[in-house]
């Protein structure tokens, strides 16, 4: 039976991956992301879990261990945050081409320059084209339930893809929030063991990670993409299943008051929930506002978003980062590109907000609904804002 | 001078007939790094998984869909080998541990070359050792990178001229010494380190073995011709290794607990030139940097013997 729990959501996180038994973790301290490599190592060495936890000397260790680990035949978990990500990322496009099915937790901060603790989505937006099934908890409980999900579907026959798990640093790590955790029997019950394809183990010999040259290379990016976006029909079938078993559902897009409404939000992570809030309270005041709650990065749900949007004459992108020198912020460049060969289709906008942890309160999405509600009459000149610069 | 008689004869029915590192690879002729691998994997033995740091041996290893290995092998990245070892133990160790795979010894062994162990791949090495892991790493040293086009790294030798670090009429090649991988490893208090060379194989073999055979992290620095980088004749890559030893430039000991070993002291150590002079690399250097060269290889070599003679083991020191 699961637990009606109280606890910050990292230490939650961490709770959840302990229950889906890891093999090995290795992983390095930074905020805002420690207190899950710190609430596990906890957990082993209270003899809740059994597994090798290597403390190593730095996150290109830590996800370059994993990778060993998961090679070996064994369940592997990381979880990192932004510079400790930046600093993997030359492992990141490795364990996807490989295969390795390890699941790491982001707790998302922004980038340096200028160093900075606190949150936005620049970190993982860096490493957006690594190969990765990439998914955004909203809150709490999206945290746990993800954590979970992502071993059952990183580890599914049909996939064999490293899984990053996406909270907002700080707004999400550190909160403490009510929340559902399953127990140990169910979570049993969900989640098979690992049973990797090819092992490093003398009785089986393979060869792993070789030399591709020229003449197949086309074919192996072909088929990472091929596979990427298959995986969606199991991220599909395993929501599916966790519905049943917990009923909680989960969609690629989650849509809320979305149909017939003129004007609609886009959000990724937890600035979904301060938005709910503004849209509540605009459809209180009259105003035609939906939002719909990204939840699902990579593979990009093209088909559902262009659902989603049907009828509705203006969406707001909301990014928690730059592509500096580019459209804009990341959704939204995917976004435009999902429109360009629908007939009718929205007007669509992009407001950067949130980074480095500036706080957007729920009158800033009121300002956006605002400006986007404008929009349906005259389509603003700039392309992209980031949202509230001083002096500007 | 032949320490045993018809030594040719026998030491072949003393190195095992399989082959766990095939030919039909792509090293160079002559390459003394694919030798020493040869030979390294049949001191391990069948039950081994390598893990292998970008660099020559991979780049001429596994060619997909070819393979040379005969043995589980992984390969990640460049500078990860010692990273990728420590997992591979961990899971290997976690995995018997619950059952989930035969319960016997499989040992991790990672390699790479001098720039994936001296330089890129330092800090996860240190790491692994640090933290214990059952792993023996070997560094195939063949004192530049190779891979890339022979260019300068933290175990080129003084004066050896490089593609990064070349000489011409403002410069004489690398101008600083080579780093002493070996004595850092041994500050890593691990319980075996040593060096080797391809153009010894048994004592190479022998290290392979006890290496293996010690619970924990131990490591092996061995020389590795190149005649490619070297500049010298394919024919004269073992040769050369003998001379590195026999001109006291590369000394073959050997450090288990503490305690220093020299596994074979030439009985006259032969002047600096006589490794020197073969060497396209070393072509350009002047009789005084030969001097200082042999100068500073005497003193290096001195103090070597100096700890072979006075440093006592653990055990020794603990009463
Ligand atoms: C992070 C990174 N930097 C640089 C390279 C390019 N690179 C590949 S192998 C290599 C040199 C390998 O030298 P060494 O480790 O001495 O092995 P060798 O080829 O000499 O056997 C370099 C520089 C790389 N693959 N990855
Ligand atoms: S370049 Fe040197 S190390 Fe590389 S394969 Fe050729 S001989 Fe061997
Ligand atoms: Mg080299």
């Amino acid at each position: 039976m699961s637990k009606r729990i109280g606890m910050e959501i990292a230490l939650a996180a961490a709770e959840a991956v302990a229950l889906c038994k890891p093999d090995v973790v290795a992983a390095y301290p930074i905020t805002p992301n420690t207190h899950v490599p710190e609430h596990l190592s906890d957990i082993v060495a209270e003899g809740r879990l059994d597994a090798e936890f290597i403390c190593v000397e730095s996150e290109h260790s830590a996800l370059s261990a994993c990778c060993g680990a998961s090679g070996a035949g064994a369940r592997s978990f990381t979880a990192t945050s932004s510079q400790g990500l930046a600093y993997m990322s030359e492992i990141i496009p490795i364990a996807s081409s490989m295969r390795l099915p390890v699941v790491m937790i982001v707790g998302n901060r922004a980038l340096s320059g200028p160093i900075n603790i606190w949150n936005d989505q620049s970190d993982i937006m860096y490493q957006r084209d690594s190969g990765w099934i990439s998914m955004f908890a909203a809150n709490g409980q999206e945290t746990i339930d993800m954590a979970i999900q992502a071993f059952k579907i990183a580890e599914h026959r049909d996939v064999m893809l490293p899984v990053n798990v996406n909270l907002d640093g700080f707004q999400l790590t550190h909160v403490v929030e009510p929340m559902e955790m399953p127990d140990q029997k169910e979570v049993d019950s969900f989640l098979p063991p690992f049973k990797p394809i090819a092992t490093l183990h003398p009785d089986k010999i393979v060869s792993m990670g070789t030399l591709g040259l020229p003449e197949i290379f086309n074919e192996t990016a072909k088929s990472k993409d091929e596979i990427l976006k298959d995986s969606r029909r199991v991220i599909l079938e395993v929501w599916k299943e966790w519905e049943e078993k917990f009923g909680r559902k989960y969609e690629p897009i989650e849509a809320c008051e979305a149909r017939g409404s003129d004007v609609l939000l886009m959000t990724l992570g937890s600035m979904g929930e301060t938005a709910e809030v503004a849209v509540e309270e605009a459809r209180k005041d009259g105003i035609s506002v939906g939002l719909l709650k990204l939840k699902l990065w990579r593979p990009f749900p093209f088909e559902e978003l262009r659902k989603a949007v049907k009828g509705c004459k203006v969406l707001a992108v909301l990014d928690r980062a730059v592509s500096y020198g580019g459209p804009g912020g990341p959704v939204f460049s995917e976004v435009r590109s999902a429109f360009y060969d629908m007939q009718e289709r929205p007007v669509v906008i992009n407001e950067i907000i949130g980074l480095g942890g500036r706080d957007v309160p729920v009158s800033d999405f009121r300002k956006i609904i605002e400006k986007s509600v404008q929009a349906i009459k005259t389509k603003p000149e700039e392309e992209y804002e980031i949202f509230g610069v001083r002096g500007s | 001078m032949s320490i045993v008689e018809n030594f040719d004869l026998y030491a072949p029915r003393l190195i095992d007939k399989e082959e766990y590192f095939s030919a039909g690879h792509r090293a160079c002729q002559g390459c003394g790094e694919a030798l020493a691998i040869r030979l390294m994997c049949k001191a391990l033995g069948k039950d081994t998984v390598v893990v292998n740091a970008t660099g020559c041996m991979e780049v001429i290893s596994t060619m997909y869909p070819t393979t040379a290995w005969n043995l589980p092998w992984i390969h990640v990245a460049f500078p990860n080998a010692a990273a990728v070892a420590a997992g591979v133990e961990a899971g290997l160790k976690v995995m018997r541990r619950k059952g989930r795979i035969p319960d016997r010894d499989v040992k991790t062994v990672a390699i790479g070359g001098d720039g994936g162990t001296f330089d890129i791949g330092f800090q996860a090495l240190s790491g692994t050792m640090e933290r214990g892991h059952d792993v023996l790493y070997v560094c195939f040293d063949n004192e530049a990178y190779m891979n890339t086009g022979i260019q300068r790294s933290g175990a080129t030798p003084f004066g050896a001229s490089t593609t990064t670090a070349p000489a011409g009429v403002a410069s004489s090649g690398k101008g600083q010494w080579k780093k002493n991988i070996t004595e850092i490893m041994v500050a890593h208090n691990v319980p075996y380190v040593a060096t080797a060379c391809h153009s010894y194989p048994i004592d190479f073999m022998n290290k392979v073995k006890k290496a293996r055979s010690i619970k924990g992290p131990s490591f092996i620095h061995c020389l590795s011709v190149c005649p490619t980088g070297w500049r010298v004749p394919s024919a004269h890559a073992i040769k050369m290794g003998r001379l590195a030893v026999e001109t006291g430039i590369f000394p073959l000991y050997e450090v288990e607990e503490g305690k220093y070993r020299m596994t074979y002291r030439p009985e006259r150590i032969r002047p600096v030139e006589d490794y020197i002079k073969g060497q396209g690399r070393f072509r350009h250097l002047s009789p005084d940097e030969l001097t200082a060269i042999q100068k500073r290889i005497t003193l290096e070599y001195n103090k070597l013997l100096d700890k072979v003679d006075n440093l006592h083991s653990w055990g020794e020191l603990q009463d």
